[in-house]
Formats: structure tokens, sequence, C-alpha cells
């Protein structure tokens, strides 16, 4: 276990931790602003990846996909939200479950009638592959480094545009009193229909990024959407930097817990009943801490009350 | 408590339950229809029918549960599978052992598995129960979106720990050679088996409409209305949901160790949260908080899978749009349409 080991996981935990931001973020401003719970969220990551990968092997230009896949995403969002999402407002969290459940089967299965069953590749730009050399003889992937800047750019961002922007200002506003600034002449459709597309983009985005470390294909999203729901329950339902601070840490204790758990373990246990101990209960390492941090605060870290 | 009483008289407050008008003949027509299907594809040899029936009637079970916690409670979980394959792994562990001749998890003073359904079922309800207490006891200090989660995060929870831990299949799963047995009866001849299922099924309807017709009904239907007012009444709500939960988890569990038996196998899929997902699904598109909705959603459920499934290979598709509709449009579900809006929901 070398120092340099240490670093470069914990490097690959910031970077899963920004991924996950990328999709919590927007999962949390829909839920904050129009109080809707989005399974379907997974759909949009998806078809980033695949719109990415598809116009990526057609121009072989990976910025001209990533930008296609991002908007694509968040045109999709568009649409989903003036057809079915629109709808759902006023319903209990019940009926938003099911109807956003029923959107994972429709883009799913619709996803597996376009393209098979047969993954998509779609391979690191030329300009971020190889490895960057830091400090103290560590080498990092360039590629998975930039995802961290990133990370780091939207979340700034994001923060820019909800405390320095008209929208910003508006958004908030939704989030503390909804039929407030409806009646103060704020076009409260639109507004929803805005950031849900906004949360619909940056969740191709992280679709898109990730889409060239791993294979673009069917269900890619479930287990990251899970994963964000884990986020933004730690950090808070509807709070921002409750999903960056989650998103981080779900990332670091997922990833470092992985690595770290059988090697600690195989201190005191022979070895194969370490690794095998080791990688079940890492497995379930983030939620235990879901579990823990609610049980103490049950409306996650900055949750509102 | 006199106001109580008069304000939550069953027959007006569930009316949807005391058997009466047509949603009671429409009860009877559903088990009957169920059981004498199975009976026909009997006489006509048709196997692949016959555990068609018994997986409805599983399936049914396991959403009879998720209805008490869901329709009857209120309390949206998401994590119904969790208690489901926690079942099936009871009876596969069982078997396992049994089979190998080595005492359960391997731990030196525990008996050498058991290949006798009723011994796996008190197991089963037993640990189930304790999952279903665990699970209700950290999820019911939240409310709303986070119970959701919370539950499904349980369930997600025991999912990757089925497919990391090797012992007993892993990802791969887990078969059981032989089915378990009972006293008396041959459970590998296909008619019985599902006679026991239905058997079981019909318990836990019975068992839940004893409950929703008894002075706990009632609270545990103020819980979900008005806790407040509940409250005020002298009854505190988080109890009675916390029991109704944990009933809810041991019925799930039944069914869920029947399901490994119907199919001798095991598998992490019956953890997964897509099995939540449609156990939610069935009990919706039978009708929430009615009584036999989860038999008639499981029904149409599991026909509409072996239909669709046999016309297209991308049924869930079309799933999915059924499924948009009915929660867009139709919101009483199956039951509702066919036997009127309920009072009660």
């Amino acid at each position: 276990m070398t120092f340099a080991l240490v670093v470069e996981q914990i490097l690959n935990g910031l970077q899963l931790g920004t991924m996950l931001f990328l999709m919590a973020s927007g999962l949390t401003l829909v839920f904050g602003v129009m109080g809707l719970i989005n399974l379907a969220h997974g759909s949009f990551y998806m078809a980033g990846a695949f719109v990415t990968a598809t116009v990526t092997a057609t121009t072989g230009n990976f910025w001209l996909g990533l930008l296609v896949g991002v908007l694509a995403a968040g045109v999709i969002g568009i649409v989903v939200e003036l057809l079915v999402i629109r709808r759902l407002y006023d319903r209990g969290h019940l009926d938003q479950v099911l109807a956003t459940f029923a959107l994972i089967l429709i883009f799913s299965e619709g996803t597996y009638m376009i393209y098979g069953s047969s993954p998509l590749f779609l391979s690191v730009p030329q300009e971020l592959r190889g490895s960057l050399n830091l400090p103290f003889g560590i080498s990092y992937s360039r590629y998975r480094m930039a995802i961290i800047g990133m990370g780091i750019l939207v979340a700034i961002g994001l923060y820019l545009l909800i405390s320095r922007t008209r929208l910003g200002m508006q958004i908030r506003a939704g989030e503390n009193d909804r039929e407030m600034i409806g009646a103060l002449g704020v076009d409260i459709k639109t507004l929803y229909t805005l950031v849900f597309a906004l949360g619909a983009a940056l969740a191709g985005l992280a679709g898109s990024a990730i889409g060239a470390l791993q294979s673009v294909r069917v269900g890619m999203g479930e287990p990251v959407l899970i994963m964000a729901f884990v986020v933004i329950v730690i950090g808070g339902i509807g709070s921002i930097k409750g999903a960056l601070v989650g998103a981080l840490l779900v990332g670091v204790v997922d990833t470092l817990g992985r690595i770290f758990m059988p090697l600690t373990l195989v201190t005191f246990m022979p070895p194969s009943q370490a690794m095998s101990i080791g990688s079940a209960i890492s497995s379930m390492l983030i939620y235990i801490m879901m579990a823990a941090i609610l049980a103490f605060r049950p409306h996650g870290l900055f949750g509102a009350k | 408590m006199t106001s109580l009483q008069n304000r939550l008289n069953p027959q007006t407050l569930l009316g949807g339950l005391v058997p009466q008008s047509r949603e009671h003949w429409i009860n009877v027509v559903l088990v009957v229809g169920l059981v004498g299907a199975a009976v026909l594809a009997h006489f006509l040899g048709e196997r692949f029918y016959i555990n068609l029936a018994s997986r409805i009637a599983i399936i049914a079970m396991a959403a009879v549960g998720l209805n008490l916690a869901l329709g009857f409670g209120g309390m949206v979980s998401f994590g119904h599978a969790a208690f489901f394959g926690l079942g099936g792994y009871v009876a596969g562990i069982a078997a396992y052992h049994a089979f190998n001749m080595t005492p359960v998890l391997g731990i030196g003073f525990m008996p050498e598995g058991t290949t006798q359904m009723l011994s796996i079922w008190l197991v089963t309800l037993l640990v189930s129960g304790l999952l279903g207490l665990a699970i209700g006891k950290i999820s019911l200090g939240t409310s709303g979106v986070y119970f959701i989660m919370i539950t499904l995060a349980f369930a997600q929870m025991m999912y990757y720990f089925a497919n990391s831990w090797p012992n007993y299949g892993g990802e791969d799963g887990l078969p059981i050679f032989l089915r378990n047995e009972l006293p008396l009866v041959d459970t590998n001849h296909h008619l019985t088996f599902f006679f026991v299922a239905a058997t079981l099924l019909l318990i836990s309807l019975w068992i839940s409409q004893r409950l929703m017709g008894s002075r706990f009904g009632a609270a545990l239907t103020m819980a979900r209305m008005n806790p407040v007012r509940l409250a005020t009444s002298g009854i505190d709500p988080q109890p009675v949901k916390l029991v109704a939960f944990v009933i809810s988890a041991m019925i799930a569990g039944l069914a869920g160790a029947l399901y490994a038996d119907l199919n001798r196998f095991v598998s992490p899929s019956m953890l997964s949260w897509h099995f939540s997902g449609e156990l939610i699904v069935i009990v919706i598109l039978g009708g929430v908080g009615r009584l036999y909705g989860p038999l008639a959603g499981a029904i149409l459920f599991v026909l509409m899978e072996t239909w669709l499934g046999g016309v297209t290979q991308h049924w869930q598709f079309w799933l999915g749009l059924v499924l948009l509709g009915v929660v867009l449009f139709a919101r009483g579900g199956l039951m509702g349409f066919l036997a009127g809006r309920s009072k009660d929901v």
C-alpha cells in the first residue's frame, strides 16, 4: 500500500464523485423546485452516452459528439417534461415513481429497439489519452483528470447560475414558494421546463463523459441513478451544496472501500475469506453510511428542517 | 375515543373491504378463475400453464404483502424485493446445506439445513419479520421521498451483498436441486404445488382482510389519511405503521420462499430494484388499497408478460406505455375499472 496508490484511489474517488454530482445536481434541483422524484434521470444519462457515441462514430470528432449528446439529452428532457412530467407535479410521490418507472421501461426498451443489445464503443479523445505526471512520482489518467476538472467547472457554473442570475433567483424562489412566484408573474411552466432540461443535460453530460471509460449500453444509467439517489439523500434533497458534498463523500468512500476493505481485513483473516467478505461489505458501504447519516439527521446533511 | 369509533365505522371507512356488491363478486371470480385455470391446465396436461398459475399466485401474495404497507398504510416501499429475495435465499440456503450436509452459514453449531417447507417458512417469517423491523424502524423515522429512497437503498444493499457474497453462488444464483417437501403431499406434483401456493395466497388475503377489518386496520387507515388526528385520539401512528410494515415484510418473504421453490432457483435478481418496481406496478395496476387488487394486478401483469413477451421481445416497452396510461389517466387500476371507484381511496 504505497502513497501513490492511495493518492490514485482518492483521485478515482473524486472522479466518481464529480460524475455523481452531475447526476445528483439535476435530480436535487428537480426535486427542490418542482417536488418531483424522477427515476428516469438515468435514461438521460444513457441517452447522452448513446448520442455521443453515435455522433463520434460518424463524424470522428469526440467534442462534437459530446456537444450533440448533451444537447440531445436536454431536448429529450424538454419533450419528456412537456408530454409526461408536467402532469405529475400535482400528483403524489407514488404516481411520480410509477410514471417515471414506466419511462425507464420505455427508454430502455426503445434504445434496445434502435441500437440492439450489443454495447457501443466510445474512445477517449486523442488529446486526453495517456497519463499526467503529478508531483511525488504519481501518474494519473489525463481523461479522468479532465472529468474532475469539468465537474469543478460545472459546480462553479451552477453556483454562479443559482446565486447570480435572474433564472437562479427564480429557481431559489421556486424552492421556497411555488405558488407565490407564479402569482408574482413568473412564467412558472417555462421555468419548470428549463430546470428539468438543465437537469437532463447535466445527466447527459455525465453519461457522455463516462461513456468513454465504460461501454455504452442499455441499463448503464441505473446503477448510477441509484448511487445518485444515495447522494441526494445524504446531502439533503433539494440542496445543491448537499449534492456536492454527498457526491464527493459517496465517490471517495465507495472507491476507497473497494480497495482498502479487503486489504484491511487480510491483516486478521485468511486472504480468500478477507477478499470475499471485504468485497461484500464494501459494496454495501455507501448504503450503510447513508443509513447511519439518516439515523442522526433524517433530512440529510444539508436538508431543510 | 367515542368520536373516533363513530368516525371510523368500518362499514363506511373500509367500504372496499367488507365483502359486498360488485367488488365481492369480482373477487370470487378472480380466485375461482385462477384455480379453475390451473385445474383445467392440469387435465389438458399443460404443465406450463399450471406453473404460470402458481407464479401468479406467488407474485400476487408478495403484492398482497406490499399492498398492506403501500395501499392501506400509505408507506411507499420501493424495497420489498429485499424481503422477497430474503425468503428465496432462506429456502435456497436451507436446501443447499441439506443437500451438502453442512451446517447453515458454515457455523458449527447450526443445523445442517432442511428440506421441510414448514421449517423453511417458519424461519422465513422470522428473518423477514426481523429485517422488516430493522428497515421499518429506520425508514419510518423519515417520510415522503426519503422513505421511498431509503427502502430502495436497503434493498440495494441486500442485492449487492448477495451479488458479491460468493458462498451462495454470488451473481450466478443458487440452484435448489430438489424442491423442498411438505408432510403428506407431493410438492413436485405441479397442481399440488399450485394448491400450496394458492392456499398461502388465500391465507394472506384472509389475514389482510381480518387486519383491515379490525381496530388495528382502522388505526392504520387513519395513520395514512391523517396521522395528526390519530395521534390526537391517543394512538401513536408510528408503532401502528411499523407493525403493518413488519407483517407486510413477512408475507412478501414467505412468497419469496415459495417462488424459489417454484423455480428451484434463487438469484440476486429476486432482490433487484426492478422487482420492487414491478411489485408496486402490480399493486397499482390492480388498484391501490383494494383487498384483491394485488391478485387482479398479478394476473394482469403475468398474463401481459407472457402474452406480450410471446408477441414481441420488447414487451416492456408496451408495459411502460400501458403503465404510463394507467398512472396518468386511469387512477383506480383494474379493480377501479371493474368494480367502480373505492369509497376509501
